[in-house]
């Protein structure tokens, strides 16, 4: 369930089809980038209803990080 | 542990002067050989002005330097045309050609770590809710980005509930205004912009319609003074007058460039920009020489650790300075602090042409 939201946060926001967003998507590449990550942020926020630290906003560089601090919130893949 | 990673692990402004020093040396003596390597007309340059003497210098005066206008004219990047993730240019206002700065993955991210060191030693790791004085159409795609545009994406990371406080035609939304800081009363919040645009779009308007702001929090701002020099409205004064209309107090200006993104110089409580981790700034006469004496004017060089996917790690900016001491600023923060006292006369630019000639 919660792999879903957060898939779906990426795809929304990249215009990408669900199965485009694999551990290995990364910040650079298929349209991520500055503008996109900010986006990528609110829409994570927003669908978990959590606010991440500066830190980790800067440290979420690929969507399996993402996994990872998210689970520093209690939020369980 | 490299440099780099030792520079990112200190706290911001703790590292003595002297011993920052030698670590900066160590890495811009790599980075000049790392870009000698990887880039044509920088090789050339290093060739024709400095004889090939590079990768060892003893000082950081002695690292090779070109004037920041190069980029303006020759095409620097230490990356294949495949790596380039982001074309980063700058305003040119005053001139028909624009810089081009190539950022490749590696970098960006560097930049935006590093530049995240430094802006949360001053308003803490929470993300405040955020105003910022443009309008969103500023902020073009990322892969052709503008000074301006990166600005706003850079210092965006550090807001959430991002709210745009212009419209396209860079008109005031005060009903929006209004409502985000009724939204937000009691929570700190932090608002950024470009310094004459926070004067002139969003404190004379409120000026203008009587509105007075209750908020609590930052303002950072940036851009430069020339604008405001011309209506005679100091740092002292723009300081004063955002208090009075906002209630913000904790208000930074920083000083940085298109050229070196991610490590800026932010100006501390006592009105001085201080060198962070990343960087350092070294004066130079109108010869070029260096002159590193306290209250003496000079021409800043910029030398910066991150630029790995362009040769940007020591430029000669066209922009005066005064270093007012090293360590011992009444802040508590150690390094260099400075004032800016200008821009290099039009007349003067000829020592620097002189060296962008050789280059050419």
């Amino acid at each position: 369930m919660n792999i879903e939201k957060l898939s779906s946060a990426f795809s929304n926001v990249l215009g990408l089809n669900g199965d485009k967003i694999t551990d290995d998507l990364s910040y650079g590449s298929l349209g991520w980038d500055s503008v996109a990550h900010m986006k990528i942020i609110a829409a994570i926020e927003d669908s978990f209803d959590i606010m991440l630290e500066t830190e980790d906003v800067i440290d979420m560089s690929s969507f399996k990080k993402a996994k990872e601090i998210l689970t520093k919130y209690g939020i369980a893949f | 542990m490299n440099v780099i990673e030792k520079l990112f692990e200190y706290p911001q402004y703790s590292i003595p002067f002297e011993e920052k020093t030698n670590f900066l040396l160590k890495e811009l003596n790599n980075l000049t050989a790392y870009h000698y390597e990887k880039c044509v007309p920088y090789q050339n340059i290093i060739k024709t002005i400095y004889h090939n003497n590079y990768g060892n210098s003893k000082n950081l005066s002695e690292i090779p330097f070109f004037p920041v206008r190069l980029f303006k004219n020759i095409e620097l990047k230490s990356i294949p045309d495949s790596d380039v993730l982001k074309t980063l240019t700058s305003s040119g206002t005053t001139s028909m050609q624009v810089s081009k700065i190539f950022i490749d993955r590696e970098t960006s991210l560097l930049q935006t770590k590093a530049l995240a060191s430094i802006v949360t030693s001053f308003i803490g790791n929470k993300r405040l809710p955020m105003i910022i004085i443009d309008s969103e159409t500023s902020l073009g795609t990322a892969s052709g980005m503008s000074a301006r545009g990166a600005g706003l994406v850079g210092l965006s990371n550090f807001g959430r509930n991002h709210f745009y406080a212009l419209d396209g035609n860079m008109q005031l939304k005060i009903k929006e205004l209004l409502e985000f800081s009724e939204k937000h009363s009691g929570e700190k919040i932090l608002i950024f912009g470009f310094t004459f645009m926070v004067w002139q779009n969003f404190l004379e308007e409120l000026k203008k319609n009587n509105i007075k702001l209750n908020l609590d929090g930052y303002l950072i701002h940036s851009g430069g003074w020339k604008k405001l020099t011309e209506i005679a409205v100091s740092n002292e004064i723009f300081k004063e007058k955002i208090q009075e209309q906002t209630g913000i107090s904790k208000i930074h200006n920083f000083y940085g460039m298109v050229e070196q993104v991610g490590s800026i110089y932010m100006e501390c409580e006592q009105g001085y920009f201080h060198s962070p981790n990343f960087s350092e700034i070294i004066l130079r006469s109108f010869d070029l020489k260096p002159s590193n004496i306290i209250g003496k004017e000079g021409i800043i060089q910029t030398l910066s650790v991150l630029p790995k996917s362009y040769p940007g790690h020591s430029i000669l900016t066209e922009d005066l300075g005064i270093i007012h001491g090293i360590d011992d600023c009444k802040c508590g923060r150690k390094g260099v602090y400075f004032t800016i006292s200008g821009r290099i006369p039009k007349a003067e630019l000829r020592g620097c042409s002189d060296v962008y000639a050789l280059a050419g």
